[in-house]
């Protein structure tokens, strides 16, 4: 858990964050959000200290993070940037081992560890760890960067729009990963994006930043159906919110019992997902499957629909 | 496709051949200093078997046809080592026996002909991208070669040698200092520079302030250089006794050093600031927020990855001052400079040559040296 109390920094007369409150429960992700120059990366860099708050204060798990010199807080957090800023004068194994060798760990452990994450992120150990970063591709390099991260085991991750540089393919299977990786690991996930998409898909909670000040912290669904602010409403958009709405949820949500005629939808899909397989086959309703592919029950598109709206 | 006309090589070899056959190949003077008679290439080698024309136009021929690099890496090579025995044997035959004030000197024919192949030779190696280990062996073989050459006596009658013979004991001293002279300047000036450029970091109006003074410096001449350096130098000496016990004062081999040493402090200190500067700010916030300390972010990632730059930098100033270090010999600092300014003084173009030809050797060696280090250094760093 992350608690931030009345977080500010300012430049002289320049205020860019604003007596910040935020509370950060243990193994989710929060995303923040803002338009370019709200004062996200400052927010961030002053969890782990990159910058030195003018006032306020951060706990990671009950301790001030002042509790402790700034390096020996910072090999705790995981840190990744966009663009990676891998070593390239190291290999891919020297890269992952930085923090573990930093807090002395034995060799054997060390590549033991380096081994084990490169496998859990699709790299070849035997193929990659003796290679340079400039020799991998800008998707590899990436996550190596969030491998390198996680070398150390740490309850907390920074990630400042760690994505940002991928294109849009790749940035889809890293979104993927990360969130895969977060639950088995239960990592505690800060990241900053200026990508609603990026947001909504990823955050259990979002964070709205606005000229230093924090204008709402929930979860995505309520940025939607109850903005706290308009620029929140600007930032949220409004002409496809009844779409962003239905793609929170999933169609297990609204299952109801009983068998129609219609195309099958997995019970991970979205909702947003189902509504536009419905209209794709011309169906009024589907067929939902669970697990292990049998069917539970079915949703109608004006079940879907009821859920999009405001009004429900 | 290839074009099959390699327009360098058939400029270069047009050159040789017109140099070895048009222009005198040695000068025979009666003693070291009158101007003496050119001699052509045919009557330096005198009657002989028709062999070694044979030999001459096939690695001749080779070394402007082939398209291979390394062949004609071999055969530029050969074709010099050819030019040298043919020096080496005009000088024993032009030679009467038992004279030791006959000169027999290498005219402009040779000289043309050996830089042209050289060039020739430097440029295929270029082409081949040969690996820093390989062109420090090639360095090595090129030395053991020309070592054997003068240690076997076969040029022993060549002018320049003679020199070297009279002047045997002189020249091990002048050598040494030399090198001395060029080597501790540069080493004082990485031991100065490296913090200088170090304390720049981060501080623009200190850059600002060392680079701007230090380019000023860069542009007096060395001569004007070493008269600025007389007089504090001479007042320190008297002043300080001590001092001028240890051999400093005015003149002599203290403000040469001082002076080199001045020159080559802008390239340290500004290769030093630009490979500072260079290293990714996102690579240094990376390792700031993995928790390295500010001075392992110096030893592990800026100083590494700044390293090939600032050698880079020692390179220039290294092969700069193994020539400039010639000038020292003006004020009396000693080096190989003191040959060339007496032969000057002489009119003795041997004593010159004594005095130039390793000056160049030494430039162009240290080069090969720095260039394989730089390199080495280098190879984490793929292109
Ligand atoms: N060292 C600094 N001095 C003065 N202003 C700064 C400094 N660092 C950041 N700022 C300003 O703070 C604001 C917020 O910056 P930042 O947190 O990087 O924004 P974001 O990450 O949301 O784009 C920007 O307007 C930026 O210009
Ligand atoms: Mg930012």
């Amino acid at each position: 858990m992350i608690e931030i109390e009345s977080l500010s920094k300012r430049y002289g007369e320049l205020t860019v964050v604003d007596a910040v409150d935020l509370i950060i429960p243990k193994g989710s992700i929060t995303a923040i959000v803002g338009t370019s120059g709200s004062g996200k990366s400052t927010l961030l860099r002053m969890i782990n200290r990159l910058i030195e708050p003018s006032s306020g204060q951060v706990r990671i798990d009950g301790r001030l993070t002042t509790s402790e010199p700034a390096p020996a807080l910072r090999r705790r957090i995981g840190y990744v940037i966009q663009g990676n800023g891998l070593f390239p004068h190291r290999t891919v194994a020297e890269n992952i081992a930085t923090v573990p060798q930093l807090l002395g760990w034995e060799p054997a452990r060390i590549a033991a560890r380096t081994e084990q994450l490169l496998t859990l992120f699709g790299l070849d150990p035997a193929i990659h760890a003796r290679r340079l970063p400039a020799e991998l591709s800008g998707g590899q390099q990436q996550r190596v960067g969030v491998a390198r991260a996680l070398a150390a085991g740490p309850s907390v991750l920074l990630m400042d729009e760690p994505f940002g540089a991928l294109d849009p393919i790749i940035r889809a299977k890293a979104q993927e990963d990360l969130r895969t990786i977060q639950r088995q690991l239960g990592t505690t996930v800060v990241i900053v994006t200026h990508d609603m998409e990026e947001a909504f898909l990823l955050a259990d909670r979002i964070a709205v930043l606005d000229n230093g000040k924090l204008l709402q912290h929930d979860v995505p669904a309520r940025l939607l159906t109850h903005p706290a602010h308009p620029q929140v409403m600007a930032l949220t958009g409004t002409t496809d919110r009844a779409l962003r709405l239905l793609s929170l949820e999933s169609t297990a949500a609204i299952v109801t019992a009983g068998e129609v005629s219609g195309p099958d939808l997995p019970a991970s899909m979205s909702l947003r997902e189902a509504l536009s397989a419905l209209i794709w086959a011309g169906a009024t309703a589907g067929n939902v499957l669970d697990a292990h592919g049998q069917r539970s029950g079915h949703v109608t598109m004006q079940a879907i629909l009821t859920r999009g709206s405001a009004a429900r | 496709m290839r074009p099959r006309l390699d327009l360098p090589a058939w400029l270069f070899g047009s050159i040789a051949v017109g140099a070895l056959f048009g222009l005198p190949f040695v000068i025979s003077k009666a003693n070291r200093i009158v101007p003496g008679v050119p001699v052509g290439l045919v009557d330096a080698l005198g009657p002989g078997s028709v062999l070694r024309w044979w030999v001459l136009a096939v690695i001749g021929v080779t070394a402007v046809l082939t398209q291979r690099r390394w062949l004609r890496l071999v055969a530029t090579g050969l074709l010099c080592v050819w030019f040298a025995l043919a020096l080496g044997h005009a000088a024993q035959l032009l030679t009467p026996p038992g004279n030791a004030v006959v000169r027999i000197a290498p005219g402009a024919g040779f000289w043309c002909a050996m830089a042209s192949v050289a060039l020739l030779g430097v440029d295929a190696a270029a082409r081949l991208q040969l690996r820093a280990l390989a062109r420090l062996a090639l360095l090595g073989l090129v030395m053991l070669v020309l070592w054997a050459a003068l240690a076997s006596g076969y040029f022993d009658h060549v002018s320049v040698v003679r020199e070297y013979a009279v002047n045997a004991d002189r020249f091990a001293h002048e050598f040494s200092r030399h090198l001395s002279l060029a080597l501790g300047s540069v080493l004082a000036a990485v031991a100065v520079g490296l913090p200088m450029g170090l304390a720049c970091q981060g501080r623009p109006w200190l850059r600002q302030a060392v680079l701007s003074t230090l380019s000023l410096v860069q542009t007096i001449p060395s001569i004007a250089l070493y008269g600025m350096l007389m007089a504090p130098l001479a007042a320190l000496a008297v002043t300080v006794p001590t001092l001028a016990q240890w051999g400093i004062g005015g003149i002599g081999y203290a403000p040469a050093v001082v002076a080199l040493f001045l020159y080559a402090l802008l390239p340290v200190v500004a290769n030093t600031v630009l490979g500072l500067a260079s290293v990714d700010p996102a690579v240094v916030d990376a390792a700031r927020g993995m928790g390295l300390t500010d001075g392992k972010i110096l030893t592990r990632i800026r100083w590494p990855l700044a390293l090939p730059t600032i050698v880079t930098g020692v390179r220039v100033v290294l092969v700069q001052n193994m020539g400039l270090a010639a000038i020292a010999a003006l004020i009396g600092g000693g080096g190989l400079g003191t040959f060339i300014f007496q032969g000057i003084g002489q009119t003795a173009i041997d004593l010159v040559l004594l005095g130039a030809l390793p000056t160049v050797a030494l430039a162009l060696a240290a080069g090969v040296v720095l260039d394989a280090l730089v390199e080495w250094l280098d190879r984490r760093r793929p292109a």
